[in-house]
């Protein structure tokens, strides 16, 4: 109900008349909030166990079942997606795009695609979501994006589905060589966990869904795509394909790849966390070194990701926990700055930090809206973020304490960044063409609740720890297992793993 | 000497005998004026192809050999079957203006042409039955000659005659290849019977280097009539300068009879010697994804693309074969019907645009196609997405059990060169979606200097009007069963586990 609501929505735009037609997509996602808050209500705080599944077959001949269910770790990535669902159309539904039917259709059917990715339970339906969500993303930038849009959108499309195609052929491997065991085909997560494969096969199961995971993210390295996909998105899309589609990766890694490929994680620990850290390190000096306003968020989600990867990676429920917390926190700080700057470009019709400017004098309510932002940016003490970092740190502190070290310059790099964007934009001699005007009603009422929750976070972040607790256990339970047995010689001062897993 | 005539069984041989009643009426239907030729033999094609296709829905279950063993009756082949019939039937509303409306008259017409696909429909059939080496080869050329026919048939055009006379060459090359493999298989054999055949080489009987020569042969024949690269040269140009309708039955319909009958002919006859054929099928495989996909990177014309993408294709299905597994022969038959799908819906667009816009079958026709025509939109851009094999489309699930097989064979690096082939696809593909939902509709050239002289005829036709319709409706059908069988796959696999399940029991 949850995942087809938004989809069934985007087909009903085809047939109500044009002006309706934003009417009924915003009363969708909002419809489809609505469900996800009450299913956050209604979730069972105690256990690691799956909730409001589904299980349904669906190609039997091929093993492939319609298994869907939401634990701790995709409850609170669920409602970040409908409520920045519900958000970004709404934002957009007050500027009346052209061609709104296909528009609000794309939208539905991402949102669709997301949910799917999140709910399911099944290998290959992760998969077919996982993929499935490109499409109307690459419609949206494509056809509603700015000048060099098909180059972006194609850049966009080849990375990322190189990607997942390699992922594709490594969940059939995954499903094929555990049907040995198992006896007959399944893709379902639980029986291949339940069945971990040989060591030699993990490894390059692995690399494959470790490379889909990452260019996703996008981590360093893969991240060739991000830069003129965000200079050419539309803001609105933008604000969505930053603050969830990058979690999907993440989520991905705690979901798939840790829990069924125990050994291979641990043995790639190690190249992962380098890789997160780099990304931290690179992402932040990038950040600080750009002009456009959407290329320093994006550099600065390099930056965040890094840190959520290395939390992942950590192997640690505390890192992971807090790794957890940040997905959310940073899809709602970096929705919240898109949005931001969406309505920085109707004011002033540029996105270069050098030519923006005094946007704060006569709009103290946007400026204030956007400090709160940037400061959960970077992180400061007392928002969520902070707390996110903080556990983030922990687990990794007690696993590798290098890179620990190194990382916490991300914290103090991330200060840099945010302050520069804020004060350019905000403070600073009023340029020109800068008109600084109030928030509107209408944008306020899209902006306000987004900060409303990053706020409410600050305060209760353990609203989301609490719940996902015991299913971010369970992920790393294999994976932490492991790696105690490799490391258990040379490590002392370490936590002995049944106190953790029990 | 007396000669007893072989048993027949009527009911088994009726789609074959539905479709040779359906050729002679409309053949004889060519009496009739122009003015009621269209309406009048059109009806009686797609009721022959309907009648043959209910009859084969009928015999769906049965498994008999027919005709002293020349034919096999099974499910296999009667997908194939369907499938051929299936696309006849579309490529005759998509044909129904070309033939007919040339004043000159110098085109065929629609008797003729519709006489010449019903003959190839029924050579597809014949083909995909055949277990005996003479029917096999008689049934094979009852395929091709039409087509080369039906190739040349726009005969104002030059590049038809062109592309009809290439084809024609290149077929008959091909055709005396796989001749000369049946005559070697023969030799080594001493039976023209697959069964036989097959036993011979089990027991070990058979020359070693007559049957490797055999299996070259067989397999460089038949990789020329489903456009296996490095055999596949003729494929774009003959699929650019055909009819765009035939183009749309040849690439469809001849793929769907020739892989059926390629997978009867090794899984069958060749069966006990798999490890003489499998590791070529694989490379000849691997490279056929890897020229058509990169061929296809540069093509501007559609039906070039669709050329080079179907190349890729093959190479796609040929890694079925190569699995040498049930799981295969699903995985055929499963990507089969759902190739069907894609093309024929992508090919009805194109026709349409190729007689709406000046650009003939260029991709400036196609541009800004999703604000003008979102009825056309449409169902080019699920084809090109499912052929791309984008998930919530056939071609995804097909790609899906295509790779399942692969990796169930242990021929993991085949599903991987499946994986980074779709990759490169992407690139051509998306191209098409992107000129028609990204890029304005492109400006007519007031004066087209050297215009081709496709073009200059398409300046000068009057606009389609209701016409359409008959072509909008097949499109739209196809798309949407390609969405349908990517969020539904379940009967499409069925059926395609009951053709796989039915050569398994011959075997």
């Amino acid at each position: 109900m949850l995942l087809w609501l938004p989809l069934a929505a985007g087909f009903v735009c085809f047939v109500v008349p044009r002006r309706a037609v934003p009417l009924v997509a915003v009363l969708g996602t909002i419809g489809t909030l609505g469900l996800a808050i009450a299913l956050v209500a209604g979730f069972d705080t105690g256990t690691a166990a799956l909730q409001h599944t589904v299980d349904e077959s669906w190609i039997p001949d091929l093993g492939v079942r319609y298994e869907l269910g939401v634990d701790g770790i995709s409850l609170f990535l669920i409602l970040l997606t409908a409520l920045l669902w519900a958000g970004a159309t709404a934002f957009s539904a007050f500027r009346m795009p052209e061609r709104r039917r296909t528009y609000y259709f794309m939208l539905g059917l991402a949102e669709t695609g997301v949910l799917g990715a999140f709910l399911a339970q099944d290998l290959l339906l992760f998969v077919l979501f996982f993929d499935l969500m490109l499409v109307p993303f690459w419609f949206l930038i494509g056809a509603f994006g700015g000048e060099n849009r098909v180059a972006a959108t194609t850049k966009l499309i080849v990375y990322t589905l190189v990607g997942s195609l390699l992922m594709l052929v490594a969940a059939i491997a995954t499903a094929v060589l555990a049907s040995g065991d198992l006896g007959h085909l399944s893709f379902s997560l639980a029986d291949l966990r339940a069945n971990p494969l040989s060591t030699g096969s993990q490894y390059w199961i692995f690399c494959f869904f470790a490379a889909a995971f990452l260019i996703k993210m996008p981590a360093v390295l893969v991240h060739g795509w991000m830069p003129d996909t965000y200079r050419e998105a539309p803001l609105p899309v933008l604000a969505l394909f930053s603050g969830v589609l990058s979690k999907v990766g993440a989520y991905g890694f705690l979901r798939v790849v840790l829990p069924v490929f125990p050994q291979a994680t641990v043995h790639f620990q190690e190249l992962i966390l380098v890789i997160g850290v780099a990304g931290i390190l690179y992402g932040s000096i990038m950040a600080f070194t750009q002009t456009n306003v959407r290329l320093i968020a994006g550099y600065s989600s390099i930056a965040q990701l890094g840190f959520i990867t290395i939390g992942i990676f950590s192997l640690r429920p505390d890192g992971a926990d807090g790794a957890v917390l940040q997905m959310v926190n940073h899809g709602l700080v970096i929705a919240g700055i898109f949005l931001i700057v969406a309505l920085l470009w109707e004011r002033s019709g540029t996105e270069e930090l050098t030519r923006l400017g005094g946007l704060a004098t006569r709009a103290p309510v946007l400026a204030s809206l956007f400090l709160i932002v940037t400061l959960a940016t970077l992180a400061m003490p007392g928002s969520a973020n902070f707390i996110g970092e903080f556990y983030i740190l922990i687990g990794v502190f007690q696993t590798k304490i290098v890179y620990a070290f190194v990382a916490s310059i991300g914290v103090a790099l991330a200060a840099y960044y945010a302050i520069r964007l804020f004060q350019g934009t905000m403070h600073d001699r009023a340029t020109a063409n800068a008109d600084s005007r109030e928030i509107g009603l209408c944008d306020a009422i899209v902006v306000a609740p987004l900060v409303a929750c990053i706020v409410a976070l600050a305060l209760y972040p353990g609203l989301i720890l609490g719940r996902a607790d015991k299913s971010v256990e369970q992920a790393t339970t294999s994976a932490h297992r492991e790696a105690n047995v490799i490391t258990q010689k040379g490590w002392t001062g370490y936590v002995p793993a049944s106190e953790v897993t029990r | 000497m007396t000669f007893t005539a072989p048993h027949i069984d009527y009911a088994g041989l009726s789609p074959v005998i539905a479709l040779t009643a359906g050729i002679v009426v409309v053949l004889v239907g060519g009496v009739l004026t122009d003015r009621h030729q269209r309406l009048v033999v059109s009806l009686i094609s797609l009721t022959a192809l309907a009648a043959a296709a209910g009859l084969c829905i009928w015999q769906w279950g049965n498994h008999e050999d027919l005709v002293a063993r020349a034919l096999r009756l099974d499910e296999l082949g009667l997908s194939a079957t369907l499938i051929a019939i299936f696309s006849a039937a579309i490529c005759i509303p998509l044909s129904w203006r070309d033939p007919a409306a040339s004043p000159e008259g110098s085109d065929p017409r629609h008797t003729e042409f519709q006489v010449l696909l019903l003959s190839s429909v029924l050579g597809m059939t014949l083909l995909s039955q055949a277990q005996n080496l003479i029917a096999f080869f008689v049934a094979l050329e009852l395929l091709s000659v039409p087509l080369y026919v039906l190739c040349g048939s726009s005969l104002r055009r030059q590049r038809s005659l062109e592309s009809g006379l290439k084809y024609l060459i290149i077929g008959s090359l091909g055709s005396a290849t796989l001749l000369y493999g049946l005559a070697m298989i023969y030799g080594a054999s001493g039976s023209t019977d697959f069964g036989e055949i097959s036993q011979v080489l089990a027991n070990g009987n058979a020359t070693d280097s007559l049957v490797l020569m055999a299996v070259a042969l067989i397999g460089t024949g038949l990789a020329f009539k489903i456009s296996i690269a490095p055999f596949h040269q003729w494929t774009p140009d003959v699929y650019e300068g055909a009819p765009t309708p035939v183009t749309a039955f040849m690439a469809v319909a001849t793929k769907a009879a020739a892989f059926v009958a390629l997978v009867r002919m090794f899984d069958v006859a060749l069966g006990p010697v798999t490890d003489d054929w499998q590791p070529a099928l694989s490379v000849l495989a691997i490279i056929s994804i890897a020229v058509g996909n990169i061929g296809a990177l540069g093509q501007d014309s559609l039906k070039r693309l669709m050329g080079y993408s179907g190349v890729a294709q093959a190479g796609y299905m040929l890694v079925a074969v190569a699995a040498a597994s049930e799981t295969g022969v699903n995985a055929l038959v499963f990507y089969l019907a759902a190739y069907a799908l894609m093309n024929l819906a992508a090919f009805a667009v194109i026709v349409i645009r190729e007689r709406e816009t000046p650009w003939g079958d260029d991709i400036k026709s196609v541009q800004g196609l999703g604000r003008e025509r979102p009825e056309l939109a449409w169902p080019l851009t699920i084809s090109m997405l499912a052929l791309a094999g984008l998930p919530a489309t056939a071609g995804f699930m097909g790609k899906l059990y295509l790779i399942e097989a692969a990796v169930d064979a242990s021929h993991t690096y085949l599903g991987v060169a499946i994986a980074i082939g779709t990759m490169i696809s992407l690139a051509y593909y998306l191209r098409v979606v992107a000129a028609m939902w990204m890029r304005p509709a492109a400006e007519p050239a007031p004066a087209m200097a050297g215009g081709s002289p496709e073009s200059d005829a398409a300046r000068s036709r009057p606009p389609m009007g209701t016409r359409c319709l008959a072509i909008i409706v097949p499109a739209a059908m196809c798309a949407a069963g390609t969405v349908f069988f990517g969020v539904i796959p379940s009967p499409l696999v069925d059926w395609a586990s009951h053709a796989g399940a039915s050569l398994v029991t011959f075997l």
